[in-house]
């Protein structure tokens, strides 16, 4: 009898040896790495964490992350609102809608390597566009406009993505409440306001921690539009992890992922905690 | 008389809303339709055409680039040459398949049975196997990236398609999907069945996998579209370019060769379309079901 508390085990086995050789011992070894030197393995207590703080490059790419999902989050987050309360009093058009945005997140970051570039060269499409409306054309890659090149992309990739998300939010505010406000004489600014922002607010958290870590994916376009150094703006994190892998800085690689993970854990148990308190 | 013109221009001023509402709704639709249209325009646009609207991009000078929606003179020029005449193309849209197909057979194969004994059994360990596997799951690539470089090093597997696959299977993302899905099925059923005499892994292969299986296609229509655009994976642990996919692929042709490329784009963004409009439904189930507990 007492082996059967054991049944879920044996489903859990295959996947969890897996997961443990892949993913947990190795973390775990990079742990103990961070703490030691890269080479002869000898313990220099926080001294990689000392250097990875003290070196320029990881200062850079670090406040470029942060200012990056600083930009771009809200605007993904207020945009994506917007467009799920809207689509929500729609009826007729919302199928097609939705799932036109949510095709880009079917798009490959390869299929529109091209297109970004035709678009953004200096000699592109959207500087064509420009000089024609009178404005002058912008060096769209080689300038602090790469930032916004990138928030761009971001956004694009991930409307869809937030719009599903804040629908399935917006659902879960009961219809009873709006129609009760409604007959109390409350028009639609006051229903948002009042109704809405208040009953999106357990979904809200999750939201705004998953655009954060899909923000990281934001590299893929980046890394192939612009390569392994792109301009200083839209240098981040994700880069210099690949340009040390690349120098295989074993040290600053161990301190680097510890100190984002701790980052990552710590961001992961606030939303726990907004999941159980549910 | 006066109140009810009065009401008139309110219904008007409603429906001007709902018009512009609509507008704006359908501009940022055609937004994110654009590089679609734009890809298909491109493949079947023929090389002088094409020359003719990007060559401020190519060789400088005055002007800037123009963009047709659609060809002058279509041609499947362009097509033929990526089917049979670039083996380059064949060589890395076979591998992209290998990965994608590769990652999801494992996932199904290791990663049900674990959302399964996550979803429907307590056992001692399970609230931290859980937490370990949502926080995996959060982490993005660049956290693993060194840990997963020393097992694949030691398992001598570097720079094969199995350093992309074998990580790749035991993603604890589809695991919680699958989870989340599993989860919804009543304890009651698996009770009864258990009445009847059924053992647990029968249970799980006759009821819980048809019972769950909008969550499995669900995490699986996902899965395809992230394997099918693997980027940093493949770049970090493959050297040799003729393992390559897609993905790193299209970005290396030349824009001297901006027809075949575009064309080449075209069809690697066919099989994640297709898939996309096939299980749009469970796509969404899937999105939302990663986030938001009902």
């Amino acid at each position: 009898m007492g082996w059967k508390k054991y049944t879920g085990w044996l489903f859990l086995l295959p996947g969890f040896l897996g997961v443990s050789v892949f993913y947990l011992i190795p973390f775990l070894d990079v742990v103990r790495r961070s703490f030691t030197q890269a080479v002869g393995g000898k313990f220099v207590g926080l001294a990689n964490y000392q250097m990875i703080f003290g070196n320029q490059a990881f200062l850079m790419a670090a406040k470029n992350t942060l200012r990056f999902a600083a930009v771009c989050l809200p605007l993904l987050l207020v945009i994506s609102l917007g467009i799920a309360v809207l689509l929500q009093k729609l009826e007729a058009w919302s199928g097609f809608l939705k799932g036109a945005y949510l095709i880009p997140l079917a798009i490959p970051a390869a299929s529109v390597v091209l297109l970004w570039k035709l678009l953004f060269d200096g000699r592109g499409i959207l500087n064509g566009i420009l000089t024609a409306a009178g404005q002058s054309g912008i060096d769209w890659m080689n300038t602090g406009a790469s930032f916004g090149v990138l928030v761009f992309s971001y956004i694009w990739k991930n409307l869809g993505y937030d719009v599903v998300l804040w629908i399935a939010g917006l659902s879960m505010v009961p219809k009873q409440v709006y129609e009760a406000a409604r007959v109390d004489g409350a028009g639609e600014w006051r229903c948002f306001f009042y109704i809405t922002l208040p009953g999106i607010r357990p979904a809200a958290f999750t939201i705004v921690v998953i655009s954060f870590l899909n923000s990281f994916k934001v590299f893929r376009e980046a890394y192939l539009v612009a390569g392994n150094y792109p301009q200083d703006d839209i240098y981040l994190l994700q880069h210099l992890f690949q340009n040390w892998f690349r120098e295989l800085s074993v040290d600053k690689m161990a301190s680097g992922a510890v100190t984002m993970a701790a980052v990552i854990f710590f961001l992961v148990c606030l939303l726990q905690k907004s999941w159980d308190q549910k | 008389m006066e109140k009810q013109e009065y009401k008139a221009c309110m219904h008007m001023g409603k429906r001007i809303q709902r018009a512009v509402c609509l507008g704006v709704l359908l501009a940022m639709a055609f937004l994110s339709l654009g590089p679609v249209v734009f890809l298909m325009g491109g493949s079947l646009m023929g090389s002088n055409e094409m020359e003719e609207c990007i060559r401020p991009v190519l060789r400088g000078g005055d002007g800037y680039a123009v963009w047709k929606l659609f060809p002058m003179y279509p041609t499947l020029k362009h097509l033929v040459e990526v089917f049979f005449d670039s083996p380059e193309f064949f060589q890395m849209f076979w591998n992209s398949m290998k990965i994608t197909a590769g990652t999801l057979l494992g996932q199904l194969l290791v990663g049900m049975p674990s959302a399964w004994g996550l979803a429907h059994y307590s056992f001692p360990g399970k609230k931290a196997v859980y937490m370990l596997y949502i926080v995996l799951m959060m982490m993005p690539f660049q956290v693993t990236m060194l840990s997963e470089y020393l097992v694949l090093d030691m398992l001598g597997i570097m720079d094969t398609l199995w350093a992309v696959i074998l990580p790749g299977v035991f993603s604890t993302f589809s695991v919680f999907i699958m989870y989340r899905f599993f989860s919804g099925i009543p304890d009651a059923i698996i009770e009864a069945a258990r009445c009847d005499g059924a053992g647990e892994f029968q249970i799980f292969w006759r009821m819980g996998i048809p019972l769950g299986s909008s969550g499995i296609i669900s995490a699986m229509v996902l899965q395809f579209l992230e394997c099918w655009n693997l980027i940093e994976q493949p770049v970090t642990f493959l050297k040799t370019k003729s393992l390559w996919p897609l993905s790193l692929y299209l970005p290396q042709i030349s824009m001297e060769k901006a027809g075949f490329a575009l064309c080449a784009s075209m069809v690697t963004l066919l099989p994640a379309l297709l898939v996309f409009l096939a299980g749009s439904d469970y796509l969404e189930q899937g999105i939302t079901a990663a986030a938001i507990k009902e």
